[in-house]
């Protein structure tokens, strides 16, 4: 039996095996879709040129040499130099690693705290949910971008700080998806015989209903990680994110808004780097929707 | 969006259309209701962000040089001595009698202030919400009509770009080409300085103060500078509406009774445009709320990259200068702004369509 069969197998002898072949039916299918492809490769690269960064970058992220700023893009200096004489190419690269991280952590603390409230509100109804979705409904109708920038206003300027505020702003839409995927399941037989042999409400949330919400907060997370970088970016843009010298996209380009009109290259090449990255999120999202959740394929 | 084909039409009997007219007044009362939490839900989230997250709102006024006394004053005088709850009602109050405090930087009144930078976000929002309907939409109807064309990858394109572009990367880009190299727009600003200060505002709308006070020269320089923020703008909620659109006339394409009208020999163009446009032009009203509230929202970055002076650069400049009470006032007009846009349209989309009533 090769590996290949033994993860398509109709009747999966464990939950292992039952999960790894649902894992590569899912991959399969997003290697038939060319965008999901790109959008893959392009989040791929992404990671890798995070971690390799130190090999990757020709010149160091802060090293200045003043004699040559400025410099227009060529072959030493394959994205020109700022106003430093940094190399923009390598801290395009460094920045690499600034974007990752603040994109993992506003996923890691958004989408565990929406699936909490929205469960949670959906799992108890009543009261419970009444409140839990007032409040989830407040902040979704609230302008994320003035919010964060709110927030940051009163936390301080600062990438933690900013990774922060992203993070409450983000998380209603994924108590929102939390909670519609509770209630469809919440009556369900299943959770009702777990019930019956005798499992509490925490039991009953984070084993049975918290995995049956990741597929549809996959999706959502991976599409509103396009959102998340230039928000983040326009906080570094308008200097309240990442501070100087951290080779932050946002920040660079607000750097070269001075020299916009003769040094074009010094805003615009970490502008292509946003712009790659969040359209890898976009394509990978729209991928995964069209294979997790074959409802709305097509829009 | 799939129309239902077993709605029968029947008279409603007396008992039936009365609880009707009852469930209106409720729907009407609980609308008033959440439309009401958002709004102390939005205060509550500023006064929040005022007073609770600064390590101390005090040492902000007084500075960390004053004496006891003077501090112990001031922690009075701006009702910090009393429990967080009714500090938080005298907020509510303040707000509502229009009181948003002092600006620091400009030593003004923030709502006097406010009322000075708004017009100029609204007019660069409106003309830009203009462009994003004027183009996206009938670019949705077409993509629509032939899915998988070129043009139908195109805009797909443009709509992802609309999603992962930054706005104030654009803008900076559309100074560069379209100001310094082409020069076919006007550069920042509202106007060239030249005829700053010429006109009277009288609604702070230059385009309209300057056509009441027949200044055509100084309209023609204020549209030279606004289209290009208007069109960055523009492009945004171009690529939002012309996705939407696309995605709404899909689905009414797919109806039978665009297959009857088909088949009926009605002409293709009556086809898209009447009897499947027709339809969708309610739930497109409410993508075109949302994409307007978004664009205030959007101009934030924008009007910084142009130095335009509305609501958004006021808001980045008060940031900068840790002037909260700029900060917070703009947030909340910006806030209340959006939500009720937000809520206008969901209003507007019940009343319009008879099944949602």
């Amino acid at each position: 039996m090769t590996t290949r069969d033994w993860l398509l197998e109709d009747s999966p002898n464990s939950r292992w095996q039952a999960n790894a072949g649902r894992a590569y039916r899912v991959f399969t299918a997003l290697l038939r879709n060319p965008l999901s492809v790109m959008g893959g490769i392009i989040i791929l690269v992404l990671i890798l040129t995070a971690i390799f960064a130190p090999w990757l970058a020709p010149y160091s992220a802060t090293g200045q040499d003043l004699a040559n700023r400025l410099a227009p893009p060529s072959g030493t200096n394959w994205m020109g130099t700022d106003e430093l004489g940094r190399d923009i190419f390598s801290r395009v690269i460094w920045g690499s690693q600034i974007t990752l991280t603040i994109v993992a952590l506003v996923a890691l603390i958004s989408a565990p705290l929406g699936l909490l409230i929205g469960a949670i509100a959906g799992y108890f109804g009543g009261w419970t949910d009444r409140v839990l979705m007032g409040i989830t409904d407040i902040f979704l109708s609230m302008p994320k971008l003035i919010l964060a920038l709110a927030f940051v206003a009163a936390l301080g300027p600062g990438i933690n700080n900013a990774i922060i505020a992203i993070a409450i702003t983000s998380w209603p839409a994924y108590a929102r998806i939390a909670r519609a995927e509770t209630l469809t399941i919440r009556n369900a037989e299943f959770i009702a015989a777990v019930r019956l042999q005798g499992a509490g409400p925490i039991r009953v949330i984070v084993q049975h209903i918290l995995p049956l919400c990741t597929s549809s907060m996959i999706i959502r997370v991976t599409l509103d990680m396009a959102g998340v970088i230039l928000t983040a970016a326009g906080l570094g843009f308008l200097g309240l994110g990442a501070q100087p010298p951290l080779p932050e996209w946002g920040a660079m380009i607000s750097r070269g808004r001075t020299f916009i009109l003769d040094q074009w290259w010094v805003a615009t090449m970490p502008g292509f780097a946003i712009i790659i990255v969040s359209l890898g999120f976009c394509f990978l999202g729209d991928g995964l929707r069209d294979v997790l959740d074959p409802k709305n394929e097509g829009k | 969006m799939s129309l239902d084909p077993q709605i029968v039409i029947s008279p409603i009997p007396q008992a039936q259309r009365k609880r009707r007219w009852g469930r209106g007044i409720s729907a009407i009362a609980g609308f008033v209701a959440t439309v009401f939490l958002t709004f102390l839900g939005l205060l509550a989230i500023t006064f929040f962000i005022g007073r609770v997250i600064p390590i101390d709102p005090v040492l902000a006024v007084v500075g960390d040089r004053a004496s006891n006394a003077v501090y112990e004053a001031a922690r009075v005088s701006m009702g910090l001595d009393q429990p967080l709850y009714i500090q938080f009602i005298q907020y509510v109050g303040n707000v509502l009698t229009g009181d948003l405090g002092m600006s620091v930087s400009t030593g003004r009144a923030v709502v006097e202030d406010i009322s000075r930078f708004f017009p100029a976000t609204l007019e660069m929002a409106t003309i830009g919400i203009i462009i994003g309907v004027v183009i996206g939409v009938p670019l949705g109807v077409i993509a629509a009509s032939r899915q998988g064309s070129v043009i139908d990858q195109i805009i797909r394109v443009v709509g992802l770009l609309g999603y992962s572009m930054p706005a104030f990367w654009l803008g900076l880009v559309g100074l560069a080409v379209f100001y310094a190299r082409l020069r076919w727009v006007g550069g920042p600003g509202r106007l060239d300085i030249f005829y700053d200060g010429l006109v009277d505002p009288v609604t702070g709308l230059i385009l309209v103060d300057s056509l009441l006070a027949g200044e055509i020269d100084i309209f023609w320089n204020a549209i030279s500078h606004l289209i290009l923020p208007a069109s960055v703008l523009g492009f945004f909620s171009l690529a939002y509406i012309a996705r939407m659109t696309r995605s709404f006339m899909l689905d009414q394409l797919s109806q039978e009774f665009v297959t009857t009208a088909r088949v009926k020999g009605v002409p293709e163009r009556v086809v898209i445009w009447r009897h499947a446009f027709n339809p969708i032009r309610v739930p497109l009203i409410t993508v075109i709320g949302l994409s307007y509230a978004g664009l205030l929202e959007g101009s934030v970055m924008i009007e910084t990259v142009f130095s335009w002076p509305g609501i958004g650069n006021y808001l980045t400049t008060a940031l900068l200068n840790a002037d909260m009470n700029a900060v917070l006032g703009s947030t909340l007009v910006i806030g209340a702004v959006f939500i009720f846009i937000n809520k206008i349209s969901d209003v507007l989309y019940r009343v319009l369509d008879p099944r949602a009533r």
